[in-house]
């Protein structure tokens, strides 16, 4: 009995020492976790560092462009390299401003069709049941499965009968129907409470309604995500094989050809790949958490 | 409802003579029922076409009429300015035993997907579960750097600087300072280099949407089963990782498949921007390169449309493969 009670007094006495660093999960040892810290650092920074040349590159002035052996940061850096693209830009028979307008153009209307039309039959596709939509979810989901290339040519053939080659349309419209953006979306769209969209049915409100104001606002990490793919997929097409006039090319295959320019456009050259890569990256940067959002429901499911 | 008790018409008794007929009377049956039953969902159902109507009329334009128009032109002989004439198996039969090139193309383009996809698929899943470990505001910054290369556009021409042929490219003065090789490596027209380059080039833009798919899959993984698991015996964070992440998340793990499939039989863009197009001796031809010449170059769509064929079957096929595997992790 003695015995007993001492035991339990020894338990109660003991002091609760707070851990010198508080475990976030269990099954974790210190060390494993330092590794990691280690590991993956020295990895980002592999990764990194192409892309931070190539900033620092188009930060250089001439001299230290070609200064051997190279150093990663610029010494003094200058934006004569983005100046001097803007010169070059300007002195071409089509003004750069032209050049911007297709691609902004291309990219806003493309994304902005895209959003809307797959928007529409992602909701009909996530909630309602009628026949014919799994097969054709399906098909879209197949979709995924083959890149742009295989379509390539007989697309090529489609436009010219339709007397689209050489106008953006060519660029504009097969891109509404991207399957990525309707997979996305119809995935998020079935976390939607179906409670939702049929108190506003009994309130008497029609299809057209229900989906403008009661999904669309309700789905917004979804937009960010289709956006984010869709400009991407745009802001980056050369589109050179589909359009022939210069006035009417996107300022992504001119910058190219600034770039091919030689050894003499090396900043220039540097300069326009940050131009080129610095919007889907913002992009990206100011809508991360939305994209993640929409992310965890783009499984495959069977 | 109805569709129950159309499939309730069969019969449960061993049939009569004549049995043939009757079986295939009933399944007549069952049959309209069956279309008489979706048309009525259908005309109930009308402004959910509505709505599906301009996507699907694009997409059917645009991505499935294609793939048909592709397989039917392969069988022939068309340049766009004459009609499409038809030549059968010709076109198939001279570019797998006839046309050099395709099948460097082919070899090629295996060598890259069978080494970039996996390890691109490993690669994605790895550090997105290493970056689930960490805190939060570590980790955005972290997915953002692991994820730009791959939205970085065409970045990667910045790699043609380091790997420049001359003793000034980086690689090449690293190599000589430090007495491992004497004299410069032509990295990019050097048939024997090309190939790893552009596989270390697309391993490092490799971390794209399925990787973020990844990353979104693992915080949605439910965190009480990772307590229950701790209970229940898990000791690490390797069994932790087989035995309750990667079942949780095999959706995303397909997802993340299809997307790396796709990208690896299609490379061409950085094998055309980094060893030229063509490049020495064919040696960076991919089957897409070899495609865009004879399509856009060329113009022989035809014996395209067999090149676009038969990248189409690769691709599904090992789609298919691979999703028949998956469905075996954690079981």
């Amino acid at each position: 009995m003695m015995k007993k009670n001492k035991k339990a007094k020894a338990v109660e006495e003991k002091p609760y020492v707070k851990p010198l660093i508080r475990r976030r999960k269990p099954n974790r040892s210190i060390g494993g976790d330092v590794a990691l810290y280690i590991f993956l650092l020295l990895v980002a920074v592999v990764m990194v560092f192409p892309i931070v040349y190539a900033v620092s590159s188009a930060l250089k002035p001439l001299d230290e462009l070609f200064m051997f052996p190279p150093r990663i940061f610029p010494r003094r850096p200058t934006l004569n390299n983005f100046s001097d693209l803007f010169v070059t830009m300007g002195k071409s028979w089509v003004t750069f401003s032209r050049y911007l307008f297709n691609t902004v153009f291309i990219t806003a209307v493309g994304t902005f069709g895209h959003l809307l039309i797959a928007s529409m039959a992602a909701f009909v596709l996530a909630k309602y049941d009628f026949p014919g939509g799994q097969t054709f979810f399906k098909l879209v989901t197949v979709a995924m499965m083959f890149s742009y290339y295989v379509t390539g040519i007989p697309n090529f053939i489609i436009l010219n009968k339709l007397g689209w080659v050489d106008s953006p349309l060519a660029i504009i419209v097969p891109s509404f129907a991207a399957p990525m953006g309707l997979f996305l979306m119809k995935q998020f769209m079935e976390g939607l409470p179906t409670a939702l969209i049929e108190a506003a049915k009994i309130d008497g409100a029609n299809e057209w309604t229900v989906f403008s104001t009661i999904v669309m606002p309700n789905v917004k990490p979804a937009w960010m995500t289709m956006i984010i793919f869709q400009v991407q997929a745009l802001w980056n097409n050369k589109a050179q094989t589909i359009i022939y006039s210069e006035e009417k090319k996107p300022l992504v295959f001119a910058l190219q050809q600034i770039q091919a320019g030689g050894i003499a456009r090396t900043g220039q050259g540097a300069a326009v790949l940050v131009v080129v890569m610095i919007v889907p990256i913002l992009i990206f940067i100011f809508s991360e958490s939305q994209i993640l959002e929409t992310m965890a429901s783009s499984g495959i499911k069977e | 409802m109805a569709k129950q008790q159309g499939i309730n018409l069969k019969p449960t008794t061993p049939a009569p003579a004549g049995a043939k007929e009757t079986y295939l009377q009933k399944y007549i049956l069952l049959r309209k029922h069956n279309v008489k039953v979706a048309v009525r969902k259908a005309k109930m159902n009308k402004s959910c076409y509505l709505f599906l109507a301009p996507f699907a009329i694009i997409f059917t334009l645009f991505y499935i009429f294609p793939v048909v128009a592709s397989i039917f032109f392969s069988f022939t002989y068309y340049n766009i300015l004459e009609t499409p004439r038809f030549i059968g198996l010709n076109n198939y039969i001279s570019l797998l035993l006839e046309d050099e090139i395709f099948l460097i193309g082919i070899k090629n383009t295996l060598i890259i997907a069978l080494v970039t996809g996996p390890l691109g698929y490993i690669m994605s899943f790895l550090f997105a579960w290493l970056i689930n470990e960490l805190p939060r505001w570590v980790r955005s910054v972290a997915i953002v750097v692991f994820y730009a290369p791959s939205i970085a556009g065409n970045c990667f021409v910045i790699f043609s600087v380091f790997f420049r042929g001359d003793a000034y490219g980086y690689v090449n003065a690293f190599l000589m300072n430090t007495g491992i090789i004497d004299n410069p490596i032509l990295w990019l027209t050097n048939p024997q280099y090309m190939l790893p380059i552009c596989m270390l080039v697309i391993l490092w833009m490799s971390l794209g949407a399925g990787f973020l798919s990844f990353v979104a899959g693992l915080q949605g993984v439910d965190p009480a089963l990772f307590e229950a698991g701790c209970i229940d015996g898990i000791r690490n964070r390797w069994q932790e990782l087989w035995f309750i992440t990667l079942p949780s998340m095999k959706p995303m793990l397909m997802f993340g498949a299809v997307m790396t499939i796709t990208t690896s039989f299609g490379v061409c863009d950085v094998t055309m921007a980094l060893c030229g197009y063509p490049s020495t001796d064919y040696a960076a031809r991919t089957i897409v390169t070899h495609l865009f010449d004879y399509g856009f170059s060329r113009f022989e769509m035809g014996y395209a449309c067999a090149i676009a064929t038969i990248l189409f079957l690769m691709m599904i096929l090992c789609n298919k493969a691979i999703q028949s595997l998956l469905r075996r992790v954690g079981t």
